[in-house]
Protein backbone atom coordinates (compact mmCIF):
# COMPACT_ATOMS: atom_id res chain seq x y z
CA UNK A 1 0.00 0.00 0.00
CA UNK A 2 1.18 3.17 -0.77
CA UNK A 3 2.09 5.39 2.11
CA UNK A 4 3.21 8.70 0.79
CA UNK A 5 2.06 12.15 -0.15
CA UNK A 6 2.47 13.81 -3.72
CA UNK A 7 4.62 17.06 -2.88
CA UNK A 8 5.08 19.74 -5.30
CA UNK A 9 8.39 21.23 -5.63
CA UNK A 10 8.43 25.09 -7.18
CA UNK A 11 11.96 26.80 -8.21
CA UNK A 12 11.76 30.30 -7.34
CA UNK A 13 14.23 33.13 -8.79
CA UNK A 14 15.06 35.38 -6.18
CA UNK A 15 13.05 38.00 -7.07
CA UNK A 16 9.89 40.06 -5.69
CA UNK A 17 6.62 39.26 -6.39
CA UNK A 18 7.60 35.99 -7.41
CA UNK A 19 5.58 33.75 -4.01
CA UNK A 20 2.84 36.53 -4.32
CA UNK A 21 1.99 35.58 -7.94
CA UNK A 22 2.49 31.47 -6.83
CA UNK A 23 -0.13 31.87 -4.27
CA UNK A 24 -2.04 33.97 -6.66
CA UNK A 25 -2.34 31.53 -9.08
CA UNK A 26 -3.12 28.38 -7.17
CA UNK A 27 -5.84 30.51 -5.21
CA UNK A 28 -7.27 31.67 -8.51
CA UNK A 29 -7.39 27.70 -9.57
CA UNK A 30 -9.20 26.74 -5.99
CA UNK A 31 -6.32 25.12 -4.81
CA UNK A 32 -6.01 24.58 -1.08
CA UNK A 33 -1.96 24.50 0.71
CA UNK A 34 -2.04 21.93 2.90
CA UNK A 35 1.75 22.64 3.65
CA UNK A 36 4.08 24.67 3.08
CA UNK A 37 8.12 24.86 3.50
CA UNK A 38 10.59 27.60 1.55
CA UNK A 39 14.46 26.07 1.56
CA UNK A 40 16.09 29.24 0.35
CA UNK A 41 19.75 30.29 -0.84
CA UNK A 42 21.27 33.60 -1.49
CA UNK A 43 19.82 33.55 -4.89
CA UNK A 44 16.85 31.11 -5.11
CA UNK A 45 14.66 29.44 -3.54
CA UNK A 46 12.62 25.56 -3.48
CA UNK A 47 9.19 26.14 -2.23
CA UNK A 48 7.71 22.85 -1.34
CA UNK A 49 3.74 22.70 -1.27
CA UNK A 50 1.68 20.02 -0.47
CA UNK A 51 -1.85 20.76 -2.07
CA UNK A 52 -5.77 19.79 -1.92
CA UNK A 53 -5.00 18.48 -6.08
CA UNK A 54 -1.29 17.91 -6.96
CA UNK A 55 -2.00 17.45 -11.24
CA UNK A 56 -4.06 20.82 -11.04
CA UNK A 57 -1.73 22.88 -9.28
CA UNK A 58 1.29 21.78 -11.51
CA UNK A 59 -0.83 22.93 -14.70
CA UNK A 60 -1.36 26.07 -12.60
CA UNK A 61 2.06 26.99 -11.96
CA UNK A 62 3.05 25.74 -15.35
CA UNK A 63 0.60 28.67 -17.03
CA UNK A 64 2.19 31.52 -14.99
CA UNK A 65 6.00 29.41 -16.27
CA UNK A 66 6.96 27.72 -12.79
CA UNK A 67 9.35 24.71 -13.18
CA UNK A 68 7.96 22.41 -10.90
CA UNK A 69 8.81 18.71 -9.74
CA UNK A 70 6.54 15.91 -8.34
CA UNK A 71 7.86 14.15 -5.35
CA UNK A 72 6.46 11.00 -3.23
CA UNK A 73 7.50 11.99 0.69
CA UNK A 74 6.49 10.38 3.97
CA UNK A 75 4.08 12.49 6.31
CA UNK A 76 4.32 10.97 9.73
CA UNK A 77 1.84 11.56 12.14
CA UNK A 78 3.90 13.31 15.57
CA UNK A 79 2.71 11.42 18.78
CA UNK A 80 1.70 14.29 21.22
CA UNK A 81 4.20 13.17 23.71
CA UNK A 82 7.53 14.69 24.99
CA UNK A 83 10.47 13.46 22.62
CA UNK A 84 8.60 12.28 20.06
CA UNK A 85 10.44 14.13 17.56
CA UNK A 86 13.83 12.97 18.50
CA UNK A 87 12.67 9.49 19.13
CA UNK A 88 11.48 9.65 15.13
CA UNK A 89 14.97 11.32 14.09
CA UNK A 90 16.96 8.71 16.27
CA UNK A 91 15.23 6.15 14.70
CA UNK A 92 15.89 6.68 11.16
CA UNK A 93 19.59 6.99 12.31
CA UNK A 94 19.75 3.88 13.80
CA UNK A 95 18.39 2.20 10.47
CA UNK A 96 21.20 4.12 8.37
CA UNK A 97 18.39 6.39 6.77
CA UNK A 98 19.36 9.23 6.26
CA UNK A 99 16.94 12.87 5.82
CA UNK A 100 16.94 15.10 2.86
CA UNK A 101 14.84 17.62 4.33
CA UNK A 102 12.00 17.66 6.68
CA UNK A 103 9.19 20.12 7.89
CA UNK A 104 6.44 20.39 10.11
CA UNK A 105 2.65 21.22 9.37
CA UNK A 106 -0.51 21.40 11.81
CA UNK A 107 -3.80 19.98 9.71
CA UNK A 108 -6.88 21.69 9.79
CA UNK A 109 -8.71 19.30 9.88
CA UNK A 110 -7.54 16.60 12.37
CA UNK A 111 -5.93 19.34 14.21
CA UNK A 112 -2.88 16.97 14.08
CA UNK A 113 1.25 18.02 13.87
CA UNK A 114 2.66 16.15 11.13
CA UNK A 115 6.53 15.43 10.07
CA UNK A 116 7.04 15.28 6.19
CA UNK A 117 10.04 13.40 5.71
CA UNK A 118 11.90 13.36 2.62
CA UNK A 119 14.34 10.25 2.21
CA UNK A 120 15.61 8.93 -0.74
CA UNK A 121 14.96 5.00 -0.21
CA UNK A 122 11.05 5.52 0.61
CA UNK A 123 10.44 2.23 1.46
CA UNK A 124 12.63 1.41 3.64
CA UNK A 125 11.66 3.85 5.82
CA UNK A 126 7.71 3.33 5.54
CA UNK A 127 9.17 0.05 6.92
CA UNK A 128 11.10 1.50 9.69
CA UNK A 129 8.68 3.89 10.73
CA UNK A 130 5.17 1.47 10.86
CA UNK A 131 7.54 -1.29 12.01
CA UNK A 132 8.05 1.11 14.93
CA UNK A 133 4.43 2.22 15.52
CA UNK A 134 4.26 5.24 13.47
CA UNK A 135 1.32 6.16 11.65
CA UNK A 136 2.00 7.71 8.18
CA UNK A 137 -0.38 9.93 6.02
CA UNK A 138 -1.99 8.24 2.79
CA UNK A 139 -2.95 11.69 1.83
CA UNK A 140 -3.10 14.94 3.41
CA UNK A 141 -7.30 16.58 3.82
CA UNK B 1 11.79 13.31 -40.07
CA UNK B 2 15.23 13.57 -41.09
CA UNK B 3 16.91 14.55 -44.67
CA UNK B 4 18.25 11.62 -46.46
CA UNK B 5 21.99 11.92 -46.81
CA UNK B 6 22.12 12.60 -50.25
CA UNK B 7 24.90 15.16 -51.30
CA UNK B 8 23.52 17.17 -54.35
CA UNK B 9 25.27 19.59 -55.75
CA UNK B 10 23.99 22.79 -57.33
CA UNK B 11 26.94 24.12 -59.41
CA UNK B 12 29.52 20.93 -59.18
CA UNK B 13 31.17 22.85 -61.71
CA UNK B 14 32.65 25.43 -59.66
CA UNK B 15 31.75 23.23 -56.11
CA UNK B 16 34.11 20.30 -57.04
CA UNK B 17 36.81 22.10 -59.40
CA UNK B 18 40.16 20.94 -58.91
CA UNK B 19 42.24 23.29 -56.28
CA UNK B 20 44.45 24.21 -59.16
CA UNK B 21 41.87 24.98 -61.71
CA UNK B 22 40.40 26.85 -58.83
CA UNK B 23 43.30 28.92 -57.75
CA UNK B 24 43.75 29.81 -61.43
CA UNK B 25 40.15 31.04 -61.82
CA UNK B 26 40.56 33.53 -58.29
CA UNK B 27 44.23 34.69 -59.55
CA UNK B 28 42.30 35.48 -62.78
CA UNK B 29 39.40 37.27 -60.88
CA UNK B 30 41.36 38.54 -58.13
CA UNK B 31 43.81 40.52 -61.09
CA UNK B 32 39.92 42.16 -62.15
CA UNK B 33 38.53 43.15 -59.14
CA UNK B 34 41.18 44.87 -57.59
CA UNK B 35 42.22 46.94 -60.98
CA UNK B 36 38.62 47.68 -60.63
CA UNK B 37 38.57 48.55 -57.42
CA UNK B 38 41.76 51.05 -57.92
CA UNK B 39 40.45 52.57 -60.49
CA UNK B 40 36.78 53.34 -59.33
CA UNK B 41 37.07 53.60 -55.81
CA UNK B 42 38.57 56.51 -54.03
CA UNK B 43 39.29 54.77 -50.07
CA UNK B 44 41.02 51.79 -52.75
CA UNK B 45 43.11 53.52 -54.70
CA UNK B 46 44.23 56.30 -51.37
CA UNK B 47 45.38 53.17 -49.33
CA UNK B 48 47.38 51.37 -52.80
CA UNK B 49 48.95 54.47 -52.92
CA UNK B 50 49.73 54.76 -49.68
CA UNK B 51 51.18 51.15 -49.45
CA UNK B 52 53.07 52.45 -53.35
CA UNK B 53 51.07 49.33 -54.53
CA UNK B 54 49.55 49.16 -57.56
CA UNK B 55 46.80 46.81 -59.07
CA UNK B 56 49.51 45.35 -61.63
CA UNK B 57 51.49 43.89 -58.72
CA UNK B 58 48.52 41.56 -57.70
CA UNK B 59 49.16 38.61 -59.76
CA UNK B 60 48.59 36.20 -57.49
CA UNK B 61 46.02 35.14 -54.33
CA UNK B 62 49.48 34.90 -52.33
CA UNK B 63 50.23 38.42 -52.96
CA UNK B 64 46.91 39.31 -51.20
CA UNK B 65 48.86 39.78 -48.11
CA UNK B 66 50.19 43.18 -49.79
CA UNK B 67 46.76 44.54 -49.87
CA UNK B 68 45.32 46.83 -47.26
CA UNK B 69 42.58 45.82 -45.03
CA UNK B 70 38.69 47.45 -45.25
CA UNK B 71 37.00 47.13 -41.81
CA UNK B 72 32.91 48.16 -41.08
CA UNK B 73 34.01 51.24 -40.11
CA UNK B 74 35.19 52.27 -43.69
CA UNK B 75 31.38 51.61 -44.80
CA UNK B 76 29.70 53.60 -42.14
CA UNK B 77 32.79 56.89 -42.86
CA UNK B 78 31.37 56.73 -46.51
CA UNK B 79 27.92 56.14 -46.16
CA UNK B 80 26.08 55.19 -47.96
CA UNK B 81 27.71 55.34 -51.80
CA UNK B 82 30.62 56.53 -51.23
CA UNK B 83 32.74 52.70 -51.39
CA UNK B 84 30.67 52.02 -54.97
CA UNK B 85 32.80 50.93 -57.75
CA UNK B 86 29.78 51.52 -60.22
CA UNK B 87 27.40 54.40 -60.98
CA UNK B 88 24.58 54.41 -58.97
CA UNK B 89 22.13 53.64 -61.71
CA UNK B 90 23.72 50.50 -61.83
CA UNK B 91 22.43 49.55 -58.33
CA UNK B 92 19.34 47.54 -58.43
CA UNK B 93 19.31 46.78 -54.41
CA UNK B 94 20.26 48.00 -51.31
CA UNK B 95 20.68 45.54 -48.45
CA UNK B 96 22.02 46.64 -45.09
CA UNK B 97 22.08 46.49 -41.42
CA UNK B 98 20.34 48.32 -39.10
CA UNK B 99 23.96 48.32 -36.50
CA UNK B 100 23.24 48.74 -32.88
CA UNK B 101 24.80 52.07 -32.65
CA UNK B 102 25.37 55.19 -34.76
CA UNK B 103 24.64 55.12 -38.52
CA UNK B 104 23.71 52.17 -40.72
CA UNK B 105 25.71 50.03 -43.28
CA UNK B 106 24.34 49.16 -46.32
CA UNK B 107 25.90 47.30 -49.61
CA UNK B 108 25.18 48.24 -53.00
CA UNK B 109 24.05 45.36 -55.60
CA UNK B 110 24.12 45.17 -59.13
CA UNK B 111 22.32 42.65 -61.18
CA UNK B 112 24.81 40.59 -61.14
CA UNK B 113 25.54 40.84 -57.22
CA UNK B 114 21.70 39.78 -56.34
CA UNK B 115 22.56 36.92 -59.14
CA UNK B 116 25.73 35.55 -57.64
CA UNK B 117 24.18 36.03 -54.11
CA UNK B 118 20.77 33.97 -55.42
CA UNK B 119 23.18 31.17 -56.41
CA UNK B 120 25.28 31.26 -53.52
CA UNK B 121 22.32 30.59 -50.76
CA UNK B 122 20.85 28.07 -53.94
CA UNK B 123 23.40 26.40 -53.60
CA UNK B 124 23.51 26.18 -49.51
CA UNK B 125 19.97 24.74 -49.83
CA UNK B 126 20.96 22.00 -52.11
CA UNK B 127 23.79 20.99 -49.96
CA UNK B 128 20.71 20.64 -47.14
CA UNK B 129 19.01 18.72 -49.22
CA UNK B 130 16.71 21.20 -50.53
CA UNK B 131 15.55 20.79 -54.53
CA UNK B 132 12.31 21.37 -57.12
CA UNK B 133 9.98 19.35 -54.70
CA UNK B 134 10.53 21.07 -50.99
CA UNK B 135 8.51 23.47 -49.53
CA UNK B 136 10.87 26.08 -47.83
CA UNK B 137 9.68 28.24 -45.10
CA UNK B 138 11.53 31.54 -44.65
CA UNK B 139 11.39 32.92 -40.84
CA UNK B 140 14.04 35.22 -41.26
CA UNK B 141 13.01 38.39 -41.55
CA UNK B 142 12.69 40.18 -44.62
CA UNK B 143 13.91 43.98 -45.34
CA UNK B 144 16.89 45.43 -45.42
CA UNK B 145 18.67 42.20 -43.38
CA UNK B 146 19.55 39.96 -46.06
CA UNK B 147 18.40 36.59 -44.05
CA UNK B 148 14.68 37.00 -45.47
CA UNK B 149 15.33 38.22 -49.16
CA UNK B 150 18.48 35.87 -49.26
CA UNK B 151 16.76 32.76 -48.75
CA UNK B 152 13.86 33.38 -50.29
CA UNK B 153 15.89 34.16 -53.52
CA UNK B 154 17.70 30.71 -53.16
CA UNK B 155 15.12 28.54 -52.80
CA UNK B 156 13.18 30.39 -55.80
CA UNK B 157 16.01 29.74 -57.55
CA UNK B 158 16.39 25.72 -57.14
CA UNK B 159 11.99 25.73 -57.90
CA UNK B 160 11.42 24.73 -54.48
CA UNK B 161 8.07 26.10 -53.14
CA UNK B 162 8.58 29.47 -51.25
CA UNK B 163 7.06 30.01 -47.83
CA UNK B 164 8.05 33.59 -46.87
CA UNK B 165 6.64 34.36 -43.43
CA UNK B 166 9.23 36.33 -41.85
CA UNK B 167 10.28 35.90 -38.41
CA UNK B 168 7.48 36.15 -35.52
CA UNK B 169 4.25 35.07 -34.80
CA UNK B 170 5.72 31.91 -33.88
CA UNK B 171 2.39 30.10 -33.35
CA UNK B 172 1.10 30.78 -37.10
CA UNK B 173 4.15 29.90 -38.26
CA UNK B 174 3.72 25.97 -36.98
CA UNK B 175 0.10 25.92 -38.21
CA UNK B 176 1.39 26.94 -41.48
CA UNK B 177 4.34 24.50 -41.44
CA UNK B 178 1.45 21.83 -40.39
CA UNK B 179 -0.50 22.59 -42.73
CA UNK B 180 1.18 23.34 -45.65
CA UNK B 181 3.90 20.30 -45.15
CA UNK B 182 6.74 22.89 -44.78
CA UNK B 183 9.98 20.55 -45.45
CA UNK B 184 12.91 22.93 -45.03
CA UNK B 185 13.19 25.73 -42.71
CA UNK B 186 15.60 28.59 -43.09
CA UNK B 187 16.03 30.98 -39.68
CA UNK B 188 18.66 31.40 -36.94
CA UNK B 189 19.29 28.86 -34.91
CA UNK B 190 18.07 30.50 -31.86
CA UNK B 191 14.28 30.95 -33.21
CA UNK B 192 14.26 27.60 -34.35
CA UNK B 193 14.74 25.86 -31.38
CA UNK B 194 11.91 28.21 -30.01
CA UNK B 195 9.47 26.95 -32.82
CA UNK B 196 10.51 23.89 -31.48
CA UNK B 197 9.82 24.80 -27.96
CA UNK B 198 6.72 26.40 -28.94
CA UNK B 199 5.70 22.65 -31.06
CA UNK B 200 6.40 20.71 -28.02
CA UNK B 201 4.20 23.00 -25.62
CA UNK B 202 1.14 23.40 -28.38
CA UNK B 203 1.21 19.30 -28.00
CA UNK B 204 2.55 18.67 -31.21
CA UNK B 205 4.66 15.64 -32.49
CA UNK B 206 7.05 16.72 -35.33
CA UNK B 207 7.00 12.84 -36.36
CA UNK B 208 3.48 12.79 -36.64
CA UNK B 209 2.43 16.50 -37.39
CA UNK B 210 5.38 17.58 -39.12
CA UNK B 211 7.19 17.66 -43.13
CA UNK B 212 10.34 19.29 -41.90
CA UNK B 213 13.09 17.12 -43.15
CA UNK B 214 16.25 20.07 -42.54
CA UNK B 215 16.86 23.84 -42.70
CA UNK B 216 19.81 26.37 -43.09
CA UNK B 217 20.55 28.22 -39.75
CA UNK B 218 22.56 31.03 -39.20
CA UNK B 219 23.32 34.71 -38.85
CA UNK B 220 24.11 34.20 -35.66
CA UNK B 221 27.11 32.08 -33.89
CA UNK B 222 25.93 28.79 -32.51
CA UNK B 223 27.23 25.25 -31.15
CA UNK B 224 27.03 21.88 -31.30
CA UNK B 225 25.25 21.36 -28.70
CA UNK B 226 22.16 23.94 -29.55
CA UNK B 227 22.23 21.68 -32.83
CA UNK B 228 21.75 18.34 -31.34
CA UNK B 229 18.91 20.00 -29.06
CA UNK B 230 17.40 21.39 -32.63
CA UNK B 231 17.73 18.42 -34.27
CA UNK B 232 15.76 16.59 -31.96
CA UNK B 233 13.06 19.07 -31.01
CA UNK B 234 12.10 19.53 -34.64
CA UNK B 235 13.64 15.73 -35.94
CA UNK B 236 15.42 17.28 -38.54
CA UNK B 237 19.34 17.70 -39.97
CA UNK B 238 20.33 21.49 -38.91
CA UNK B 239 22.80 22.89 -41.14
CA UNK B 240 25.25 25.80 -40.85
CA UNK B 241 25.16 28.78 -43.19
CA UNK B 242 27.27 31.78 -42.64
CA UNK B 243 27.44 35.49 -44.44
CA UNK B 244 27.04 39.10 -43.86
CA UNK B 245 26.07 41.66 -45.68
CA UNK B 246 29.81 43.36 -46.48
CA UNK B 247 30.07 40.11 -48.85
CA UNK B 248 26.89 39.44 -50.24
CA UNK B 249 24.52 38.04 -47.26
CA UNK B 250 23.66 34.60 -46.30
CA UNK B 251 25.10 31.77 -48.39
CA UNK B 252 29.17 32.86 -48.12
CA UNK B 253 30.09 29.98 -46.92
CA UNK B 254 27.11 26.75 -46.07
CA UNK B 255 27.28 22.79 -44.25
CA UNK B 256 26.50 19.55 -46.12
CA UNK B 257 24.75 17.16 -44.93
CA UNK B 258 28.19 15.68 -43.40
CA UNK B 259 27.90 19.02 -41.38
CA UNK B 260 31.07 18.94 -40.64
CA UNK B 261 32.37 23.12 -41.20
CA UNK B 262 30.87 25.24 -44.19
CA UNK B 263 32.08 25.06 -47.31
CA UNK B 264 33.08 28.76 -49.15
CA UNK B 265 31.83 29.34 -52.05
CA UNK B 266 35.58 30.26 -53.32
CA UNK B 267 34.88 31.56 -57.03
CA UNK B 268 33.08 34.37 -55.47
CA UNK B 269 34.99 34.84 -52.11
CA UNK B 270 38.83 34.67 -50.84
CA UNK B 271 39.00 33.08 -47.66
CA UNK B 272 41.91 34.27 -45.21
CA UNK B 273 42.82 33.95 -41.34
CA UNK B 274 44.87 36.71 -39.73
CA UNK B 275 46.42 36.87 -36.86
CA UNK B 276 44.01 40.10 -35.25
CA UNK B 277 46.89 41.99 -32.90
CA UNK B 278 49.72 41.40 -36.25
CA UNK B 279 47.30 41.09 -39.10
CA UNK B 280 49.69 38.46 -40.50
CA UNK B 281 48.32 35.69 -42.84
CA UNK B 282 47.53 32.33 -40.78
CA UNK B 283 48.15 29.33 -42.18
CA UNK B 284 45.13 26.16 -42.71
CA UNK B 285 44.01 24.81 -39.48
CA UNK B 286 45.04 28.01 -36.93
CA UNK B 287 42.24 30.03 -34.85
CA UNK B 288 41.93 33.76 -36.28
CA UNK B 289 40.40 36.37 -37.67
CA UNK B 290 38.32 35.53 -41.25
CA UNK B 291 38.75 38.28 -43.67
CA UNK B 292 37.02 37.85 -47.17
CA UNK B 293 38.04 39.27 -50.58
CA UNK B 294 35.30 39.18 -52.99
CA UNK B 295 36.64 38.39 -56.56
CA UNK B 296 33.32 38.62 -58.69
CA UNK B 297 31.26 41.62 -56.91
CA UNK B 298 30.57 44.84 -58.64
CA UNK B 299 28.77 46.87 -56.55
CA UNK B 300 30.59 47.41 -53.78
CA UNK B 301 33.42 44.96 -53.75
CA UNK B 302 35.01 44.37 -50.54
CA UNK B 303 38.99 43.90 -50.41
CA UNK B 304 40.38 42.48 -47.01
CA UNK B 305 37.15 43.07 -45.15
CA UNK B 306 37.79 42.05 -41.87
CA UNK B 307 34.85 39.82 -40.28
CA UNK B 308 35.87 40.21 -36.48
CA UNK B 309 34.85 36.60 -36.56
CA UNK B 310 36.84 34.28 -34.91
CA UNK B 311 37.30 30.73 -36.95
CA UNK B 312 39.24 28.02 -38.48
CA UNK B 313 39.51 27.40 -42.20
CA UNK B 314 40.70 23.75 -43.72
CA UNK B 315 40.96 22.18 -46.97
CA UNK B 316 41.05 18.15 -46.69
CA UNK B 317 38.44 16.88 -48.48
CA UNK B 318 35.30 16.74 -47.98
CA UNK B 319 32.65 12.84 -48.44
CA UNK B 320 30.04 15.16 -50.66
CA UNK B 321 32.53 15.56 -53.23
CA UNK B 322 32.93 19.34 -52.78
CA UNK B 323 36.58 20.43 -53.13
CA UNK B 324 36.26 24.05 -51.30
CA UNK B 325 37.80 25.24 -48.25
CA UNK B 326 35.53 24.65 -45.31
CA UNK B 327 35.33 27.21 -42.33
CA UNK B 328 34.31 25.91 -38.63
CA UNK B 329 32.04 27.28 -36.54
CA UNK B 330 32.26 31.04 -35.48
CA UNK B 331 33.87 30.93 -31.87
CA UNK B 332 33.99 34.25 -31.12
CA UNK B 333 34.30 37.79 -32.15
CA UNK B 334 37.49 40.15 -31.59
CA UNK B 335 35.30 42.90 -30.94
CA UNK B 336 32.93 40.76 -28.40
CA UNK B 337 35.94 39.85 -26.53
CA UNK B 338 35.23 41.72 -22.88
CA UNK B 339 38.32 42.49 -20.69
CA UNK B 340 37.18 41.68 -17.40
CA UNK B 341 39.35 42.34 -14.53
CA UNK B 342 41.98 42.40 -17.03
CA UNK B 343 41.43 39.30 -18.51
CA UNK B 344 39.95 38.54 -21.99
CA UNK B 345 36.74 36.99 -21.74
CA UNK B 346 34.78 35.52 -24.76
CA UNK B 347 31.52 34.88 -24.21
CA UNK B 348 31.42 31.91 -26.51
CA UNK B 349 33.66 30.15 -23.80
CA UNK B 350 31.38 30.62 -21.27
CA UNK B 351 28.50 29.11 -23.77
CA UNK B 352 31.22 26.53 -24.26
CA UNK B 353 31.02 25.76 -20.26
CA UNK B 354 27.32 25.74 -19.96
CA UNK B 355 26.85 23.43 -22.75
CA UNK B 356 28.95 20.57 -20.96
CA UNK B 357 27.20 20.64 -17.37
CA UNK B 358 24.07 19.00 -17.54
CA UNK B 359 20.88 20.60 -15.92
CA UNK B 360 20.88 23.72 -17.89
CA UNK B 361 20.45 24.80 -21.12
CA UNK B 362 22.50 26.88 -23.79
CA UNK B 363 20.45 29.86 -22.90
CA UNK B 364 22.58 32.57 -20.72
CA UNK B 365 22.98 36.26 -20.37
CA UNK B 366 26.35 37.60 -19.21
CA UNK B 367 26.25 41.03 -16.59
CA UNK B 368 29.30 42.97 -16.46
CA UNK B 369 29.30 45.92 -14.03
CA UNK B 370 32.03 47.36 -11.49
CA UNK B 371 31.24 47.76 -8.42
CA UNK B 372 34.00 49.68 -6.00
CA UNK B 373 36.12 49.71 -8.86
CA UNK B 374 35.80 45.86 -9.59
CA UNK B 375 34.27 44.69 -11.88
CA UNK B 376 31.67 41.37 -11.52
CA UNK B 377 30.59 39.29 -14.01
CA UNK B 378 27.42 37.25 -13.29
CA UNK B 379 26.29 34.27 -15.83
CA UNK B 380 22.59 33.91 -15.81
CA UNK B 381 21.60 30.63 -17.16
CA UNK B 382 18.62 28.73 -17.33
CA UNK B 383 17.90 25.45 -15.65
CA UNK B 384 16.27 22.94 -17.89
CA UNK B 385 12.80 22.02 -17.27
CA UNK B 386 13.24 17.80 -16.88
CA UNK B 387 16.32 18.19 -14.34
CA UNK B 388 14.58 20.53 -12.02
CA UNK B 389 15.17 18.49 -8.72
CA UNK B 390 13.45 19.03 -4.97
CA UNK B 391 16.57 19.45 -3.19
CA UNK B 392 18.63 22.30 -2.69
CA UNK B 393 21.77 20.62 -3.11
CA UNK B 394 21.00 19.00 -6.75
CA UNK B 395 20.94 23.11 -7.79
CA UNK B 396 23.75 23.94 -5.85
CA UNK B 397 25.75 21.55 -7.43
CA UNK B 398 25.18 22.30 -11.07
CA UNK B 399 26.07 26.35 -9.79
CA UNK B 400 29.29 24.76 -8.33
CA UNK B 401 30.52 23.47 -11.07
CA UNK B 402 29.52 26.01 -13.49
CA UNK B 403 31.49 28.68 -11.13
CA UNK B 404 34.62 26.30 -11.31
CA UNK B 405 34.09 25.55 -14.81
CA UNK B 406 34.47 29.46 -15.85
CA UNK B 407 36.99 29.72 -13.10
CA UNK B 408 39.39 27.25 -15.12
CA UNK B 409 38.51 27.96 -18.44
CA UNK B 410 37.95 31.83 -18.42
CA UNK B 411 40.53 32.49 -15.55
CA UNK B 412 38.37 34.67 -13.58
CA UNK B 413 35.36 33.96 -10.80
CA UNK B 414 31.29 35.19 -11.62
CA UNK B 415 28.60 34.82 -9.79
CA UNK B 416 26.09 31.99 -11.27
CA UNK B 417 22.42 32.63 -10.98
CA UNK B 418 20.04 30.49 -12.19
CA UNK B 419 16.80 31.30 -13.52
CA UNK B 420 13.84 29.39 -14.53
CA UNK B 421 13.51 28.02 -18.07
CA UNK B 422 12.54 30.24 -21.16
CA UNK B 423 12.85 33.26 -18.87
CA UNK B 424 15.57 34.39 -21.10
CA UNK B 425 15.06 36.81 -24.05
CA UNK B 426 14.85 34.43 -27.28
CA UNK B 427 15.79 36.61 -29.96
CA UNK B 428 14.50 36.43 -33.24
CA UNK B 429 17.75 38.02 -34.64
CA UNK B 430 20.65 37.91 -33.49
CA UNK B 431 20.58 36.90 -29.60
CA UNK B 432 22.17 39.61 -27.34
CA UNK B 433 24.20 37.89 -24.78
CA UNK B 434 26.03 40.51 -22.74
CA UNK B 435 24.98 42.90 -20.97
CA UNK B 436 27.73 45.65 -19.87
CA UNK B 437 26.55 48.23 -17.11
CA UNK B 438 30.22 49.21 -16.37
CA UNK B 439 29.86 52.87 -16.58
CA UNK B 440 33.80 53.85 -17.72
ZN1 LIG C 1 30.83 18.72 -47.81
Amino acid sequence: MNMTVKQISVFIENKPGTMVSITDALGTAGIDIRAMSLADTQDFGILRLIVSDTEKARAALASIGCVTSVTDVIAAVLPDTPGAMSGMVRLLAKNNINIEYMYAFISNTDKKAYIVLRIKDTDTAVKVLTDAGFSLAKSIN
Amino acid sequence: MKAPKTHNIYSPEYECMSRDALRELQNERLRRVVKHEYDNVAIYRERMDAKGIKPEDIKTVDDLRYLPFTNKTDLRDTFPFGLLAVPKRDIVRIQGSSGTTGKPIVSGYTENDVEVWTEMVARAIVAAGGGKDDIVQVCYGYGLFTGGLGAHQGATRIGAMTVPMSSGNTQRQILMMKELGSTMLCCTPSYAIYIGETVRDMGLDPKKDLRLKSGCFGAEPWTEEMRQRLEELLDIDACDIYGLTEIAGPGVSFECLEKKGMHVNEDHVIPEIIDPVTEEPLPYGTAGELVFTTITKEGMPMLRYRTHDICVLHDEPCACGRTTVRMGRITGRTDDMLVIRGVNVFPSQIESVLVSVKGVSPFYMLIVDRVHSTDSLEVQVEIEENSFSDTVSALENIRNEISEKVKSVVGISAKITLVSPKSLPRSEGKAKRVIDNRKL
